[in-house]
């Protein structure tokens, strides 16, 4: 029996508002514990909600750039239930009358176009966080985070696959990125993914049951999450059993998914408007002013990446996926006048590093204008292609000029053919038989010769000047 | 309106208050009397009313995204009955 | 001098004559407060020390030719239920018994700038829920006019310390009556204001969109003064109003010639005692004699105003109360053994029963199956209600009626009936749930020498409408002016 896998995802992405939804304290991440706070955003008694106008904004931004239509009258909901880090024991969200709905992102995942529908976007409030000390016979509870605003965004099912999941995530945090509405930091939290996931029989119209997974820390972590979701209820099938709807945990660590039992009762959140706060109307002038200041999307850039700088698609692709990404890499590409040469040392040299580093695209620790540089000196022959990846090595591990690199380490191409004999006589000298082997016919060998050449110069000879000079005397019979 | 003893352990717990034998009796009593003299609302035909969620019909109250001074941590924590390392301290929650 | 006894525009008199000062003044009112208030327990917490001390700042500030705002030196209290910042704000509550809130309700700011002085936090049915008083973790207030009755609530220690003279004049809140049934009770004039023209901001919140903020005076030109200073746009509320707020004292004229007033059959039937219901038609007498124009008519929703608002109220009181847990603030139970546990005991434990109750009412209300047939529904009703009022307001300026159905009743005698404690509240619940002004007025006494309150109800921000007509059936009348014999 085949098994598809359906899977619906439900996006937290913390808005970059400089304050909190409903106070004024601040948003920074990391600040000490409880310092961020007011009786506002720890509910004390007798305080009340003022809505952020930036919130409103930035979340119509999300469902502009996702092809939602945005509600003319919309409402906020109070969200009962009890816990530690949920002062007011209500978060503030909406419910039937979401800020944005029925939008889409279109993804590529090996080569094939797809369509992942948007349910909704709407407007809620943070809580705040609870440490759990390992000995201590208590938890503790900083509420910093509570009232960061959020935008939730949720998907219809349209998911088939952890690759599908994990390109829609990409485009989305792309996306959210160029609007500059979230930093989505996975890692501090402004970005978190819930999977809903179920499973039925190839060509099966009705869902299966679905569970839900939470504390998926990376993109990484959900595909695994997936993957290993899904085959664990393929076996539970195939064994004759059933598929409980429940919440699971993922352990990053241990690659499994535990079952959240402590949630036995399903959750009656007794939704209702809340009282303290006015609906929303984003009239057609508004909504007109906020699509009017969108940037240029991923997928549009990506495209005027293909038109205007000729770079192949899958380069585009990769490049358009940040935004700091593409930002560096158009800025070097304006300035070198050589988009092509720009893009091969971003793609084979700069996201290798990145990644060896564990660094993010927009840490790059050196402008762009000097990678324009570094094209600009391959360009006009100062050095060689190989040279270049030297250089753009040193320039990453120490943020140095390139032009300044090159001349402190003497790496410019080698073209006084005094030098280059010299070094082809040594070639010579050191490879008897290969010489010998050549001069008897075996063609072959030349291009051993020639790396041998290059080698022996340091990779700084000039290709073409050497290449003449060692054949010149690899045609000379030699009289030792 | 008959209230059962379910009804009022399930609400009960969604309110998280526990209540001893003699005051869920009571309550139930209670309950039963006030809801059923409240049913008489279904009385009036509302099928085409719209609910008034707020009296005044104000939309659109924002503030500005201007942050402003929290208020100093020891304040914050003056009331807490139970505090440390600066946050407030509840049981060991199990995840 | 029995300073006690007089009026906010007459205190101010003898501070502008430099016949008092603001020392001498708050002395003679905490010498007051020693004298009866253990007969009556008004007050929760009395701040004498802060008070004098106040006293001295004000007095130099009006030496130096400042401070002479219509309430400067003015003594006031405040309903336990208004924070006030490093002062016990305990909502007559075991759950709050020590909270201290960091920070003033914008009401209390605005009084202080006009340098009232705060002599204490006043008594309150717990949470505000209640009307009589009795439901106060820490004692019943008894009505000054009959220390076996209680003071009407949850407003009772406002009215009850206006009353008696315990304080020049007092903010109160009103959910469902609160302010206008304890100043009925107790004799004196209380008025809950349209809903948005006082700033809820420090208000302990009990029903959200039904709250309010008001005052409670010994006369109509009190009120009015008051209401200047508490009225206004606040951006800390989103719920606040942004209308023109005008000089209120504007309203005091003694003419009521050509105004309409409506009165609801429904208020003046079987429901209402026989005696009140004298009082108030003649009250309509007086009224009609004084030029008005005065007609019975039909508010057919009234029957269904009490079941909407019980269960708006119990709802949104239900979902506010949650935060109350023992984690951040206020009361925690000592013996728990899990987190569970801690929220069940806490909350069990710092409650009272009325509370509980509601909070049970309401979270059922609200839960799944539940919701449309009670809570959507009364949202619904709240509809057909303010449609019942604004179909007055085409004919009438003004809606009349008894405050109450009874005077004063005995303390104990409702206790155990929570649906007749509720039911006492049929004339007050409506103008809430409309959000409309509405403000009660001695209008006479009952043959037990009780007093009883007439009760005025007017359009949207027409408070000015509301206290002309009731200016003018006080200069006519004098009721306010019979004050209570309570003695040492």
């Amino acid at each position: 029996m085949e098994y598809e896998m359906v899977i619906g995802l439900e996006v937290h992405a913390e808005l970059s508002t400089k304050s909190k939804i409903y106070c004024s304290c601040a948003t920074r991440f990391g600040g000490d514990v409880n310092t961020q706070t007011c009786p506002i955003c720890v509910g004390m008694p007798g305080t009340l909600p003022v809505l952020n106008k930036k919130v409103v904004e930035y979340a119509v931004k999300a469902g502009l750039a996702t092809n939602c239509s945005i509600a003319e009258y919309s409402k906020q909901d109070r969200k009962n239930y009890f816990y530690p880090d949920q002062p007011k024991a209500y978060q503030i969200s909406q419910n039937d009358l979401p800020l944005c709905e029925s939008g889409y992102i279109d993804i590529e995942v090996e080569g094939r176009a797809k369509r992942i529908g948007i349910t909704r976007i709407h407007i809620e409030d943070d809580a705040g966080k609870l440490m759990h000390d390992e000995d201590d016979a208590g938890s503790l509870v900083d509420y910093n985070r509570c009232g960061v605003p959020l935008i939730e965004i949720v998907t219809e099912p349209d998911v088939r696959s952890a690759q599908e999941a994990r390109a829609f995530m990409e485009s989305l945090k792309a996306i959210l990125q160029y609007i500059d509405v979230s930093d989505c930091k996975m890692q501090e939290g402004s970005l978190r993914v819930d999977v809903n996931l179920s499973v039925r029989p190839k060509g099966e119209q009705r869902f299966g049951t679905r569970t839900e997974m939470k504390n998926l820390g990376s993109f990484r972590s959900m595909v695994r999450a997936i993957e290993g979701e899904a085959a664990r209820q393929i076996e539970v099938l195939n064994n004759g059993g059933t598929i409980i709807q429940e919440t699971r945990r993922w352990d990053e660590q241990q690659g499994l998914s535990y079952s959240m039992r402590s949630k036995g009762e399903a959750h009656d959140y007794r939704f209702f408007p809340d009282p303290d706060l006015m609906p929303i109307v984003v009239d057609k002038k508004w909504k007109d002013e906020l699509k009017n200041s969108l940037p240029e999307l991923p997928e549009a850039r990506k495209k005027r990446y293909i038109d205007q700088f000729a770079i192949p698609g899958y380069d585009a692709s990769i490049i358009t996926g940040s935004k700091a990404l593409a930002d560096f890499f158009e800025e070097a590409a304006v300035i070198s006048k050589n988009a092509k040469a720009v893009s091969n040392l971003i793609m084979g040299e700069l996201l290798r590093l990145l990644k060896e580093k564990g660094m993010e695209t927009d840490e790059i620790p050196f402008p762009a204008e000097y990678l324009a540089k570094l094209v600009f000196l391959m360009d006009r022959g100062v050095i060689s292609g190989t040279i270049a990846k030297k250089v753009f090595e040193k320039m990453f591990y120490t943020g140095k000029d390139p032009k300044i690199i090159v001349k402190e380490e003497g790496l410019e191409v080698i073209s006084d053919e005094k030098a280059l004999l010299e070094v082809v006589m040594e070639v010579i000298r050191k490879n008897p038989q290969l010489v010998r082997d050549y001069r008897g016919g075996k063609d072959k060998v030349f291009g051993f010769l020639m790396g041998q050449a290059m080698k022996e110069s340091g990779g700084k000879a000039n290709p073409q000047i050497i290449k003449g000079i060692l054949k010149e005397k690899l045609g000379e019979v030699d009289n030792s | 309106m008959k209230i059962s003893k379910d009804t009022v352990n399930h609400v009960a717990n969604l309110a998280r208050l526990e209540l001893i034998e003699e005051e869920k009796e009571r309550f139930i009593l209670d309950m039963e009397k006030i809801i059923s003299y409240f049913d008489k609302l279904s009385n009036l035909d509302t099928s085409e009313i719209k609910p008034t969620e707020h009296v005044i019909p104000i939309t659109n109250v924002f503030r500005d995204d201007k942050v402003c001074n929290s208020y100093d941590r020891e304040m914050m924590l003056m009331n807490a009955p139970s505090k440390e390392k600066g946050c407030f301290k509840v049981p060991k929650i199990m995840e | 001098m029995e300073i006690h006894k007089l009026t906010v525009r007459e205190m101010r008199g003898l501070i502008k004559d430099k016949k008092v000062s603001a020392v001498e003044l708050t002395q003679a009112m905490f010498d007051r407060i020693a004298e009866i208030d253990w007969k009556i327990n008004s007050y929760i917490t009395l701040l004498k020390d802060e008070a004098l001390m106040r006293a001295r700042e004000v007095q130099e500030r009006i030496d130096k030719g400042k401070a002479k705002s219509a309430l400067s030196a003015v003594p006031m209290a405040v309903k336990d239920n208004i924070c006030t910042r490093g002062i016990k704000t305990t909502c007559a509550s075991k759950m709050l018994e020590n909270f201290v809130p960091p920070y003033d309700a914008t009401v209390v700011k605005k009084l202080y700038l006009e340098d009232s002085v705060l002599l204490g936090k006043l008594n309150m049915d717990e949470f505000a829920m209640g009307s009589s008083t009795e439901n106060s973790y820490l004692k019943i207030t008894r009505n000054p006019w009959d220390l076996e009755r209680v003071s009407g609530g949850s407003s009772g220690g406002d009215a009850a310390a206006v009353a008696a003279g315990l304080t020049g004049f007092a903010l109160g809140s009103d959910t469902g009556g609160s302010i206008r049934q304890s100043a009925a009770f107790c004799g004196v004039v209380g008025i809950k204001p349209t809903y948005g023209a006082v700033s809820r901001f420090g208000l302990v919140a009990f029903a959200s969109s039904l709250d309010q903020i008001g005052a409670v005076a010994r006369d109509v030109t009190d009120c009015a003064l008051v209401l200047n200073t508490i009225t206004g746009y606040d951006s800390m509320d989103s719920t606040s109003a942004k209308v023109e707020y005008p000089d209120y004292t504007g309203a005091l004229i003694n003419d009521v010639r050509g105004i309409k007033v409506g009165i609801p059959k429904e208020y003046i039937g079987q429901g209402t005692n026989p005696e009140v219901k004298k009082a108030v038609l003649d009250a309509v007498e007086i009224l009609r004699r004084l030029g008005a124009e005065c007609e019975e008519f039909s508010l057919p929703m009234t029957e269904y105003a009490i079941p909407a608002y019980y269960i708006i109220s119990s709802a949104e009181a239900s979902s506010n109360f949650a935060r109350y847990d023992g984690i951040r603030y206020g009361y925690r139970a000592e013996n728990y053994s899990n987190l569970l546990d801690l929220y069940k005991k806490t909350r069990s434990e710092g409650f009272g029963t009325e509370v509980k109750r509601r909070i049970i009412l309401g979270t059922y209300f609200l839960s799944e199956g539940y919701y449309d047939a009670y809570y959507k529904k009364a949202l619904k009703v709240r509809t057909l209600i303010r449609k019942d009022f604004d179909d007055a307001f085409k004919k009438y300026d003004v809606v009349l009626g008894p405050t109450t159905p009874t005077t004063a009743f005995k303390i104990g005698e409702k206790r155990d009936n929570p649906l007749k404690m509720y039911l006492g509240d049929t004339y007050t619940v409506s103008a809430n749930i409309a959000g409309l002004p509405a403000l009660s007025i001695p209008c006479g006494f009952d043959s037990n020498n009780l007093p009883i309150g007439l009760q005025l109800i007017g359009r949207h921000f027409d408070e000015k409408t509301l206290l002309r007509v009731s200016y003018a059936f006080e200069q006519n009348t004098g009721f306010h002016k019979i004050k209570t014999g309570v003695r040492a």
